[in-house]
């Protein structure tokens, strides 16, 4: 049976101003779904906190992933059920390699699963990392570098993308995987996503334009305004955002509040 | 001087230092010498806290009498060392390896190929007899003269033991040379290292204390002499390590001639209070230094570094990076002071002092400083004192990594760009499993 995760009128606070005000979304694994809106419509403050970060609090509502309560458990543990964020802005560790970073990692996930596990042996590592690199068009010496530290924007996302192959989620959210990606990096990165995505994999796509929806195809679009789903629809309905805009949006959401 | 005298507080009498000078057998010169620091000890005044570099450590409470233990516990030998301490540093050989126990020398080996090139590596009181002109000329002369503070006046006057390292010119040194000094109980120990490097010479050299955990109060005194003449190139490696009872004052300076290199890393871990002053002296053309440091303090250990990098000559270069953990209710203070002379132009210096604090109780106080006399020069630095980022943290656990491996990461991360620049795996790994327990503990 596939693997859901529900968010469930979730509310959530930053700083005690409200961000989301009751949202409700399901994806599937097989699934993809894209999340669109405008700046500030709160669709990063959803990533962040179905990964639980814990500057985000949660007011009201529920987050479920295969029946657990996600918001009891902290974000490492989320990891290790099976949920994956690729962040918009991925942070740098100088002095942790990326490679260091994956196999600790992936040891954690092993771990969790057996805790005799004493974890990939190296060769088998290097193998597998080599592989993983390989499909994302990477140069191997990228494994030696400092996680993140003096990345460019394409090979942050780039190697975001690796985590997510080698840590094999069941739900993924890509939070703005396409911004700052040019159109080689963005096709590069999607192809990945979708040489990844299968029947055990759902993934969220969240974007602010449409261009990296001509590559990973979702089968549901969803619409954000101010903390709210304000519209789900099929894949017609990010063409007709990109040549609309999101004011007919608002004028129905307005329309609606009345 | 009566007055003086009762002053100092400092309980190391005339008798002790003749009793001990005779112990080690030693000719009348140094005897001489001795005698002639512990007058200078005595006149002068232990420093407190309105003496610019004790600012911030305070030594008015410490109870000397209690740390002060000039007889050596019987019987100590090397089957006392841990063996990891003294393993080879690279593959099976290393070219020569000093082991002391409380100060007292208990294995001493030289590649016969570096002795039979005229290098010398030996204990100190064995060079006393067998290199006497050597040491007479340099011991405590040029990098740390006896009149430098109180401490190394009573270190000239009381100094135990040591190593004395010769490389004639023009010799490469290219196997490690590696000295341990292990010190179980409380016993008062002052470490004298005096390296001298001959025009064109080279060598690695590692320098490490330790001593197994303990509440004794114990006291150490130390000086390190390094001399890199023109051209020569000396990499040095110092870890410390002492049991969290031991109070520990040191002196440490190299000296570069033209186109000389000195390499110096510095390991602190242990201690219950260090102050020590660390300088490079960059004394002729073209010469160049770099000291990278790291410590990692916990429960109230208290660590005082004082470093100056002093530019006398023409495109001199140095480079100094200290990064430190503190965790508990520990405390480091680093105060470095780049110094320019008037004509040392061309002059390339930088300092930077970097602290991560794992918990709210610690506290890092770091303090550059630049005075600069000459118009053509780059001087930079540059520090910084700051928590685990609850950033960095966030992004580890979203990859399933639980938030104490996080922590753990991003600490050996912090000092991964010192520990790149410690030349033997070996030390890097005794010092990161030394970063370890710490992390644990």
């Amino acid at each position: 049976m596939s693997v859901a995760l529900e968010i469930r009128n979730l509310h959530v606070s930053v700083e005690n101003k409200p961000i989301l005000k009751g949202v409700n979304l399901t994806v599937r694994q097989g699934e993809v779904h894209a999340l669109m809106g405008p700046n500030g419509s709160g669709k990063s403050t959803l990533a962040y906190t179905l990964m639980g970060h814990p500057e985000y609090e949660v007011t009201a509502g529920q987050i479920i992933f295969d029946g657990h309560d996600l918001l009891e458990m902290e974000a490492d543990e989320r990891s290790k059920l099976g949920m994956f964020l690729a962040f918009q802005y991925p942070v740098a560790i100088p002095g942790v390699t990326l490679a260091n970073f994956i196999r600790q990692s992936i040891n954690a996930h092993r771990k969790a699963k057996n805790e005799h596990d004493s974890g990939m042996p190296i060769p088998e590592f290097r193998r597998f990392l080599k592989e993983k690199m390989d499909m994302l068009d990477m140069d191997h010496n990228f494994a030696g570098r400092y996680l993140n530290d003096g990345f460019s924007g394409g090979e942050k996302k780039r190697a975001e993308i690796l985590q997510m192959a080698a840590l094999e989620p069941r739900i993924a959210v890509l939070d703005e995987t396409d911004s700052g990606l040019d159109i080689d990096a963005l096709r590069i990165v999607s192809e990945g996503v979708n040489r990844l995505y299968g029947p055990d994999l759902g993934v969220l796509v969240i974007t602010h334009y449409q261009r990296i929806l001509n590559y990973i195809k979702p089968q549901h679009v969803h619409i954000m305004l101010n903390g709210q789903i304000a519209e789900s629809g099929g894949p017609d309905m990010a063409l007709h955002l990109e040549e609309h805009g999101y004011d007919w949006l608002r004028e129905k959401q307005g329309e609606s509040a009345e | 001087m009566m007055a003086q005298t009762r002053t100092s507080t400092f309980p190391l009498t005339r008798d002790d230092v003749i009793a001990l000078s005779e112990r080690l057998g030693e000719p009348e010169w140094m005897r001489e010498k001795r005698l002639a620091a512990w007058e200078l000890a005595e006149a002068t005044a232990m420093p407190t806290t309105s003496d610019e570099p004790w600012r911030r450590t305070s030594i008015a409470r410490l109870k000397w009498n209690q740390m002060f233990h000039l007889q050596a516990p019987n019987g100590v030998s090397i089957s006392d060392v841990p063996d990891a301490l003294y393993r080879p540093l690279i593959g099976e050989e290393q070219g020569g390896l000093l082991v002391f126990v409380n100060g007292k020398l208990v294995k001493r080996e030289l590649n016969p190929a570096l002795a039979a090139q005229g290098v010398i590596f030996t204990d100190m009181a064995s060079a006393l007899h067998d290199h006497a002109a050597l040491v007479q000329k340099h011991f405590m002369n040029e990098a740390v003269p006896v009149g430098t503070d109180k401490f190394s006046a009573l270190h000239g006057a009381m100094w135990t033991h040591g190593t004395f390292l010769y490389v004639p010119a023009n010799v490469h040194v290219e196997l490690p040379l590696h000295s341990v000094e292990y010190a179980p109980g409380h016993m008062t120990t002052a470490t004298h290292i005096l390296a001298i490097l001959e025009p064109g010479a080279s060598a690695t050299y590692l320098h490490e204390s330790a001593s197994p955990e303990t509440d004794d109060l114990s006291l150490h005194l130390g000086a390190i002499e390094l001399l890199v003449r023109q051209d020569a190139d000396l990499r040095f490696v110092r870890l410390q390590n002492w049991d969290q009872g031991l109070y520990n004052f040191e002196h440490q300076r190299g000296r570069i001639g033209r186109g000389g290199r000195l390499d110096w890393v510095a390991g602190e871990m242990g201690t219950r209070l260090s102050k020590v002053f660390t300088t490079l002296e960059l004394d002729e053309d073209d010469a160049w230094g770099r000291i990278s440091g790291l410590y990692f303090y916990n429960n109230q250990q208290h660590l005082d570094i004082d470093t100056q990098q002093n530019h006398h000559a023409l495109r001199n270069t140095s480079d100094l990076l200290y990064k430190g953990a503190l965790k508990d209710e520990s405390r480091s203070v680093w105060q470095g002071m780049i110094l320019v002379d008037p004509g040392a132009q061309q002059t390339d210096g930088y300092q930077v002092n970097r602290n991560l604090l794992l918990d709210r109780t610690a506290r890092a106080d770091s303090i550059p400083g630049l005075e600069i006399q000459a118009d053509d020069v780059r001087c930079t630095h540059a520090a910084a004192t700051g928590k685990v980022d609850e950033t960095e943290i966030f992004y580890l656990m979203s990859r399933g990594i639980p938030r104490a491996e996080a922590t753990r990461l991003i600490v050996k991360g912090f000092f991964d760009p010192v520990m790149q620049r410690i030349p033997f795996e070996e030390v890097r790994e005794r010092l990161d499993q030394l970063v370890e327990r710490k992390l644990l503990g």
